[in-house]
């Protein structure tokens, strides 16, 4: 049996293209059963993300296969598939293993150590389940990929670090108040890059925030979707002391605040710590700002500056998990070669022969008037026993017929009668829940 | 058996001080509950010759330089192991340990040898005045390495250089926190010291107070960290300059020991 993999990503499709192909989240249980009803695809997994619309299948003709799922996904979305072929990439084997295994753990991604991916194939996973479109060999290929994935996640620093600004804001205001929950956020100003810093402080959980306009109205409009206070733009420097991480953008052509406003200002706190983040192009804040006792300011730049930082470090990083995901794949490919049929039978029947050929001298020892004519009896006694008992699951086993049950079938037998076979490692469903 | 012990603690803490150094470039947590049960076995080793050197001597070995010093030492592993266990963070043994180290291994300068008790130590107040006032020291201790971390990342965060070491280091905020628990436990322990000691001076030499240089120093200690404490409470000196305050005040309380001993002559002035 093996595994292959069509689709597109972010690497070879723009998104006019992927999201001619994407399938809709909330209506899978269509698609899923038309896969797994295309001729020689015996399990289907759909993965379908903005940044790609992927299918995982198994299948014993792989040419065969990877044309017919090219063609049900330009037919099923009624895209004409000249247009799409280009964009399309396919895998087999350990190609495909090694593909989905990086995929899994965000070394695809556009942004690598992005978190969100590893969610995304578990939920596309979670309805092949439900479904019943996914079986053994998908099985257990997903779920290596979700403690692949985890492996990387946690022998690496690939997501550690911050890579974007809004983000970098908040990793540095933790390395300066440690916790955020007794804290409260400041914004000046309007503007798309400090509303995002603000929504970001706010989701890791700060006391409350504060927001400030020269247009009262916006000001009000923005602290109620904040769930914060608005404050008068005139009332700025007698509210300030009560702000610990200042987001400032206004449009004002000159600084509009300078040290000696902050001195006051931090009087006032009792040298208790600020965090300013200059987010304006002119800057509000005078960079000398940053001179003042227990005052931090940091520029737009300086925070482009950490995530630069961070990438470079990321891209190091992925060196690592490139290396545990190649690891992995040789794993894995030991188990699903245990699946083949022929080594499948030849090993049980060595095993029964085995306990055979023990039980049968264990006898014979014992029979001290044994003569040689019984002796020739009993042998072909038990091999007639053994190949009576053995033929039928032999012939089940041989009929290719049998789609994916097969691979049940033997992965069943080599766990019943204890085979040599690839470690099992646990891969519970549990995983899913994370 | 004491000289054993002793080269016993002084090789854990030695290997204690190279895991703690090994974490700051390598931070893995294996790494860092290593050096935490190694500082741990050295401090019960330290502890174990501290108590068979008690025996052996007959009183508080507290008496000479070499056996304050390695009780400075235990005092600042100690209370070292009770912050590292409350705010499991590794990173403060890597300044920390190496300090405890350089005074256990200053105290082999000096010599070990057990000789008759200095008549005017003969007394109960040996054992509280002298414990109280170096668990006071270890405690500042601990306050002095925790603000030379806050410096350095407050450094690099003022200046943005955002390196590796940066990540390691704790938040300013916890680090001030760590400084600032430390002087609320030494400062009362060393108010106690020096109470008890001007009681001790009453029985022993008739008088409370003589402006003995030990007795001068010890008390300018004592303002140094009042007003650090008091600055803190009223208007709020936190942060950096609290950081320099407490780094002054260790030096200040390190001359007031060594300082005072091995140069000024008085009442004191044990060797």
């Amino acid at each position: 049996m093996n595994i292959i993999v069509v689709g597109l990503s972010h690497k070879t499709a723009a998104v006019e293209i992927r999201e001619k192909v994407a399938f809709s989240p909330t209506q899978m249980e269509k698609p899923l059963h038309a896969l797994v009803a295309i001729p020689d695809i015996t399990e289907g997994v759909i993965v379908s993300t903005c940044n790609r619309v992927e299918i995982y299948a198994t299948t014993r003709d792989i040419a065969g296969g990877i044309a017919r799922i090219k063609r049900f996904l330009a037919d099923y979305h009624n895209f004409p598939l000249e247009t799409l072929e280009p964009h399309l990439y396919s895998y087999h084997g350990e190609a495909a293993t090694r593909h989905v295994f990086r995929v899994a753990s965000s070394l695809d991604s556009m942004v690598v150590g992005e978190p969100q991916i590893l969610g995304q194939i578990k939920t596309s996973y979670g309805y092949a389940a439900e479904y019943k479109s996914s079986g053994i060999i998908l099985n257990r290929f997903l779920h290596k990929a979700f403690s692949v994935a985890k492996r990387v996640r946690t022998e690496t620093k690939i997501a550690s670090s911050a890579v974007s600004v809004a983000f970098a804001a908040v990793e540095l205001a933790k390395k300066i108040f440690g916790d955020l929950s007794d804290k409260t956020v400041m914004l000046i100003g309007a503007g798309e890059m400090c509303e995002l810093a603000a929504k970001h402080f706010i989701n890791t959980g700060v006391r409350g925030v504060m927001v400030t306009n020269r247009t009262f109205e916006r000001a009000v409009k923005l602290a109620e979707e904040f769930d914060g206070k608005a404050v008068n733009y005139e009332d700025l420097f007698d509210q300030l002391h009560k702000a610990d991480i200042i987001l400032s953008s206004t449009g004002a052509p000159h600084f509009i605040i300078k040290p000696k406003d902050i001195e006051e200002v931090i009087r006032r706190r009792k040298l208790k710590p600020m965090f300013f983040i200059d987010i304006a192009v002119p800057r509000d804040i005078d960079p000398k700002v940053n001179d003042v006792e227990n005052i931090y300011l940091y520029t737009v730049d300086d925070l482009n500056g950490v995530v630069a930082t961070n990438l470079e470090q990321r891209k190091k990083e992925s060196e690592k998990a490139e290396a545990i995901v190649e690891q992995e794949i040789g794993q894995f490919f030991k188990w699903l070669s245990s699946l083949e049929v022929t080594p499948t039978i030849v090993a049980l029947r060595s095993k029964f022969d085995e306990i055979r050929k023990s039980e049968l001298a264990k006898t014979m020892a014992n029979w001290k008037d044994l003569p040689p004519e019984g002796e020739k009896r009993l042998e072909a006694l038990t091999h007639a026993i053994m190949n009576k008992l053995l033929h039928q699951p032999t012939s089940v086993l041989k009929r290719t017929d049998q789609g994916n049950r097969n691979d049940l079938y033997v992965d069943a037998l080599r766990n019943l009668f204890d085979l040599e076979t690839a470690p099992h490692e646990d891969m519970e469903l549990g995983e899913l829940e994370e | 058996m004491n000289a054993l012990l002793f080269y016993c603690t002084l090789g854990i803490y030695i290997f204690a001080t190279v895991i703690y150094l090994i974490y700051l470039v390598k931070p893995e947590q294996l790494l860092g509950r290593a050096a935490h049960w190694v500082v741990s076995a050295g401090f019960i080793a330290h502890l174990a010759f501290t108590v068979n050197r008690f025996v052996e001597v007959g009183h508080t070995p507290i008496t000479n330089l070499h056996e304050s010093l390695s009780f400075f030492s235990l005092a600042v592993i100690g209370i070292f192991i009770i912050f590292e266990r409350k705010y499991k963070m590794f990173v403060l043994g890597s300044f920390i340990t190496p300090l405890a180290l350089i005074l256990l291994a200053v105290s082999t300068t000096f010599p070990s040898a057990i000789t008759p008790l200095n008549p005017a130590l003969k007394s109960k107040w040996l054992a509280v005045h002298t414990i109280v006032a170096f668990l006071g020291y270890g405690a500042f201790a601990i306050s002095f390495g925790a603000s030379i971390m806050y410096l350095i990342q407050s450094h690099f965060l003022k200046s943005k250089k955002l390196g590796a070491m940066f990540q390691r280091l704790p938040s300013l905020d916890t680090l001030d926190d760590i400084s600032y628990r430390c002087l609320t436990f030494g400062f009362p322990l060393l108010t106690f010291a020096i109470i008890s000691g001007a009681i001790w001076a009453e029985t022993a030499w008739g008088t409370y107070w003589s402006w003995d240089p030990k007795e001068t120093w010890s008390l300018i200690t004592w303002f140094v960290y009042a007003a650090l404490l008091h600055g803190r409470l009223t208007t709020g000196w936190r942060g950096r300059k609290a950081a320099i305050l407490s780094i002054i005040g260790f030096f200040i309380m390190l001359f007031t020991f060594l300082g005072v001993n091995l140069l000024l002559s008085g009442l004191h002035s044990y060797k």
